[in-house]
């Protein structure tokens, strides 16, 4: 017998490798208790998060909790069915209700996860003889979409401009184009050049879709995201988000203009063939989705925190993804994945979370240790966290002794 | 049309700079055995391959590419058409 799970054994080793020079695991992490958006439990200590998404902090919002509360309470733990059967409540219409007015778009559709959404949407619009054009660093859910679907796949080097109005121009013009871009790129916390890219796929002939997961409730004036920044939000066709960073909870949605959208309820399978989100969620999300829209001042902050903190770790002679602070992601490029997860343990050490991120999920075979902010970090836990990584990054040599 | 033999001169051109090893190329070379590329410079070089012939190579098509010589067939192909 073949065993089928053999295929993995170079990742057993290298993790065997990793675990045997002393380091913690830093995919086994558990939080014991959570105290605040910003606050848990790790290990018996008090840790300061700074690798959630939790961006704007409404997890422990008080009306976003008593909203949830009082939807388990009046509907039930769960809907125990897919939206198109027994699994559309009124809680998950005003979901969609919320969303249509935080975007000031004609239609919106939740799936159960942000996964989905992108997987759902992507397979469903791209079909046989259609193009989807992609960036080479798309998030993994843009490459599943992609692989579950039958159109053609291109890909084009990370937000260059030109390699894709070259693309797009090679492409028969009468064939379908779905472009698939990112507002903000999740590893280096970089922001797309929406302006130009929507540009070009108009002229081109192709449509925009845009995952907006990361800048949600944060970028734009409205927290719209980075097409409104840039002011092309009305040349995209497609926005796709989650509940599950800024919004705080659970779950996934496309909202669009186009006037046949609502048929994709019926022929998107991870739309239809799955359980819908539970009341408690839908109940949460709403509530949080309606305070995003009025949350100026929290944006506010949060570019504070994260100009405060790239600046700072810059000072300190880190290297990090990017020039300056494009979004609420800052990544501290490491050397190596052992440098990279001594530097993760030493920081947890010190009382300090981020995200250790390795390959597949890096460009360019980078170790990061990935930083994102939250509106409710205040002013002084960001020198707080500067002062852990200075110490941490003495300690393991991952910045020179001053 | 495109000559075949012109093709892989090219080709073999283009592989010159991510050619790291320096392996003898042949049409049973492998881009990923052989010249042992990551997807990181798979895609600089598709690139250089797309620029040079004016097509597009979709990733479905590149997913059926292992040598060479595969290679010099599928630009041949998609020149054609």
């Amino acid at each position: 017998m073949t065993d089928l799970l053999s295929k993995f054994d170079p990742l057993i080793q290298e993790r065997e490798n990793l675990l045997a020079t002393g380091v913690k695991d830093p995919f086994s992490l558990v939080m014991e208790e959570v105290l605040s958006p910003t606050v848990a439990v790790c290990n018996g200590k008090e840790t300061i998060l700074l690798g959630t998404y939790n961006y704007m902090g409404m997890t422990f919002d008080d009306d976003v909790r008593q909203a949830g509360l009082k939807a388990l309470a009046e509907f039930g733990s769960g809907t125990t069915g897919s939206r198109v059967l027994n699994g559309t409540y009124s809680l998950h219409r005003d979901c969609e209700d919320a969303l249509k007015e935080f975007y000031a778009m004609d239609h919106a559709m939740v799936f159960s996860t942000g996964y989905q959404a992108n997987l759902g949407i992507i397979s469903t619009l791209a079909g046989k003889g259609d193009y989807v054009i992609l960036d080479i660093d798309s998030h993994a859910s843009i490459y599943d979409g992609c692989a579950m679907g039958n159109a053609e796949i291109v890909a084009f080097r990370h937000n260059d401009v030109e390699a894709l109005e070259k693309r797009l121009k090679r492409l028969p013009p009468e064939a379908g184009k779905l472009v698939v871009l990112e507002g903000v790129y999740s590893m280096l916390g970089d922001v797309a050049p929406l302006k130009e890219m929507v540009r070009i796929c108009k002229e081109n002939g192709a449509m925009v879709l845009v995952d907006e997961a990361h800048s949600m409730g944060f970028i734009g004036e409205n927290g719209r995201g980075v097409c409104e920044e840039q002011g092309v939000i009305d040349d995209v066709d497609f926005i796709i988000g989650t509940f599950s960073k800024s919004v705080g909870t659970v779950g996934g949605f496309c909202v669009s203009n186009h006037p046949k959208f609502e048929i994709l309820r019926l022929v998107c399978r991870p739309y239809v063939f799955t359980a819908s989100l539970p009341p408690s969620v839908m109940a949460t999300a709403s509530t949080s989705i309606r305070k995003l829209m009025h949350s100026g001042n929290k944006r506010a902050h949060l570019w504070e925190n994260s100009k405060k903190l790239h600046k700072g770790l810059r000072d300190l002679g880190f290297t990090l993804g990017t020039p300056e602070a494009q979004s609420a992601i800052i990544a501290v490029i490491m050397p190596d994945l052992e440098k990279g997860a001594m530097m993760w343990q030493a920081l947890l050490a010190e009382g300090l979370y981020v995200n250790l991120a390795r390959p597949p999920a890096t460009p360019a075979n980078m170790t990061l240790l990935r930083c994102s902010l939250c509106a409710e970090h205040t002013s002084e836990q960001v020198d707080q966290i500067l002062g852990m990584f200075e110490a941490a990054g003495k300690a393991v040599g991952a910045i020179q002794l001053k | 049309m495109a000559n075949r033999e012109e093709i892989m001169a090219k080709v073999s051109e283009l592989i010159g700079p991510f050619n790291n090893k320096g392996v003898d190329l042949s049409a049973s070379t492998t881009f990923q055995g052989d010249l042992e590329w990551d997807s990181l410079t798979v895609m600089d070089f598709v690139a250089a391959v797309e620029d040079e012939f004016d097509i597009i190579i979709t990733m479905n098509m590149q997913a059926e590419i292992e040598t060479v010589g595969q290679l010099a067939d599928a630009v041949a192909k998609l020149m054609d058409s």
